[in-house]
């Protein structure tokens, strides 16, 4: 087993402690002097980055959320000036705004060197050549991949996502040996390859599989199909992308670079810090970020961490795999969708006074999500003929693929059909099984 | 003549019709013609019906959305082209259809034709104009 950098990721719990001590409380500091944001909160809470001395000092410190990145879009909690950021990255927010993510020269470095410490702990090299499937774009997925490859050493093909006979015939022409891409988008090759026969063709022997929740079943599946080892990878824009957390070789939970984010777990509900092993919401601190840094960012994910010293010899804790969300965020096609977003569309459609009772309701066929609202009909949707109720439905869907950038069959069912507890609908049905 | 009609929404799955026709005839209201225009997800069923207000009153109070819509009844003659003697009159004048729907009559010899256009005044009077004006109301509701 090859480690990339041996001294950091191996390295004793004390020393990653004293390490992280000194830049939490230089992060701190600069946070406070250039993110406003910040600042307020800490003024707020009575407190200076005179009171930060360490790690011990980090529950002390204010959260930051979701709804910042929406409330400073697009650069307000950058704590550089623009002529330092070299590269933006977006995706979906919570209503219709973007949430905006800036990183500069040592930023990327940074962010490279991480993705290729988990290329590297799952055994790839700089004779490994790359497929790279995620989307390229706004998306981290795609160029974050990409940037780490490059910082291997391995050979990156930049496919980006779609058209799957040509991502088909790339793999076995160029003879990819990893791949990159979301795991239901890994199933589909894999059964597009074995219905074309192609499986004794491929070179595959590892995968790096993320940006939507998998289940043990599928893992074992696309193993099954693609011949490879497959590998899961945990990352979220706000933090960094890709990267921040991945599977080693020995599969037994994902390390998180503590050299550059400090990870908590919290009760969602009391914010109070859990004991080690606890389940509980993922809370991120930054502390090598210039850009964009982030203290205490809740993620919604829930999860717990594991600081015993790994098989493979890395120190750096490990997170589970997330079991869930303490917000009500749905992942749909590795694509984040929050009920609000639908709830925005259907007010819009239907003239804006009250929100049509609508249900959501995501189930996984042939492994590919499907992704189903039903909205309950009302006086003002309605009309006396099909066409204008097409319309409707029209109107809606096409609301919700420009909020949301992927397709839901929308439904018009009969008013006080979606089943109430309490006088409160049931929003999602998630019918998925991880 | 111009006749008021009940439209109403019904989401295309298995008995969803039936408690909607149950709950009209406990009221008592009469069916004089119905069709039903159907999609894969949800159908408009029309109606007309001798006690408009009533029939509104029942579907809506049961949580049924139904509008009510003003449609032309045409009595038309009940014999190969009879159908085909007021669509033509409509084309001809350029009046567009939106959907229609028919029954045979009680009278005998007569026929009924309900009919959604772009332009009602000018259908009613165009129709007029050829003979199919004089429609009476008991020749709509009990024909």
């Amino acid at each position: 087993m090859s480690i990339r950098n041996p001294e950091i990721e191996c390295m004793p719990r004390e020393q990653i402690v004293a390490m992280q001590n000194e830049r939490l409380v230089a992060q701190v500091k600069r946070c406070y002097e250039n993110v406003e944001c910040f600042r307020k909160r800490m003024d707020e809470a009575g407190l200076t980055p005179d009171d930060v001395h360490g790690v011990e000092d980090l529950s002390k410190l204010p959260f930051s959320y979701k709804s910042d990145l929406r409330d400073y879009y697009p650069f307000g909690l950058f704590a550089t000036p623009m002529s330092e950021i070299v590269r933006v990255h977006a995706s979906s927010g919570t209503t219709g705004k973007r949430i905006v993510v800036g990183y500069t020269k040592n930023d990327l470095a940074m962010w490279a060197d991480c993705v290729a410490r988990m290329m590297e702990a799952v055994g790839l090299d700089e004779r490994d050549i790359v497929q790279v499937s995620y989307g390229y774009g706004l998306f981290t997925g795609g160029l974050g991949a990409h940037g780490g490859t490059e910082a291997l050493g391995a050979t990156v093909i930049p496919m980006s996502s779609g058209n799957t006979s040509l991502q088909i015939q790339t793999m076995v022409d160029f003879g990819a040996t990893a791949l990159c891409c979301t795991p239901s988008y890994a199933l589909y090759l894999g059964e597009e390859i074995e219905r074309l026969g192609l499986k004794d063709q491929l070179k595959l022997k590892a995968g790096i599989f993320g940006a939507e929740p998998w289940s043990e079943d599928m893992r074992l599946q696309i193993q099954e199909k693609l011949g490879l080892k497959a590998y899961d990878i945990y990352g979220l824009s706000e933090i960094l992308g890709p990267g921040v957390a991945c599977e080693c070789e020995c599969q037994a939970g994902m390390h998180v670079w503590e050299d550059h984010f400090i990870p908590e777990i919290i009760d969602p509900d009391t914010c109070e810090v859990l004991p080690e092993g606890e389940s509980g919401e993922l809370v991120f601190t930054t502390i090598t970020k210039e850009g964009f840094p982030l203290i205490r960012y809740r993620t919604r994910d829930i999860c717990s961490l594991n600081y015993e010293k790994c098989a493979c010899g890395r120190t750096h804790v490990r997170m589970r795999k997330p079991s869930g969300r303490s917000d009500d965020m749905l992942i749909i096609r590795g694509v984040n969708v929050f009920p609000s977003q639908i709830e925005e569309v259907l007010l819009r459609v239907s003239g804006g006074d009250i929100t049509p009772n609508y249900q959501i309701v995501v189930d996984r066929v042939n492994n590919t999500d499907t992704f189903d609202v039903n909205v309950e009909m009302s006086e003002t949707l309605f009309a006396d003929d099909i066409r204008s109720i097409e319309a409707v439905e029209k109107r809606i869907t096409s609301g919700l693929r420009d909020m949301l950038g992927i397709s839901a069959k929308v439904h018009l069912v009969n008013p006080k059909t979606i089943a109430r507890s309490e006088g409160k609908a049931k929003r999602v049905i998630d019918n998925r099984k991880y | 003549m111009k006749v008021k009609q009940l439209s109403v929404f019904i989401e295309n799955r298995k008995g969803n019709l039936a408690p909607v026709l149950s709950h009209l005839s406990r009221g008592g209201v009469d069916i004089s013609a119905l069709s039903l225009a159907d999609t894969s997800d949800f159908g408009v069923l029309r109606l007309i019906v001798d006690k408009v207000e009533l029939a509104q009153k029942i579907l809506s109070e049961d949580g049924v959305i139904v509008k009510v819509t003003e449609v032309l009844a045409v009595v038309m003659n009940d014999h190969p082209g009879g159908a085909a003697e007021v669509v033509n009159i409509l084309a001809d004048n350029h009046v567009e259809i939106e959907y229609m729907y028919a029954c045979a009559g009680k009278t005998l010899g007569k026929a009924l034709m309900i009919v959604r256009v772009d332009d009602p005044a000018k259908a009613e009077e165009i129709l007029c104009a050829n003979g199919f004006g004089d429609t009476k109301a008991n020749e709509i509701y009990r024909i």
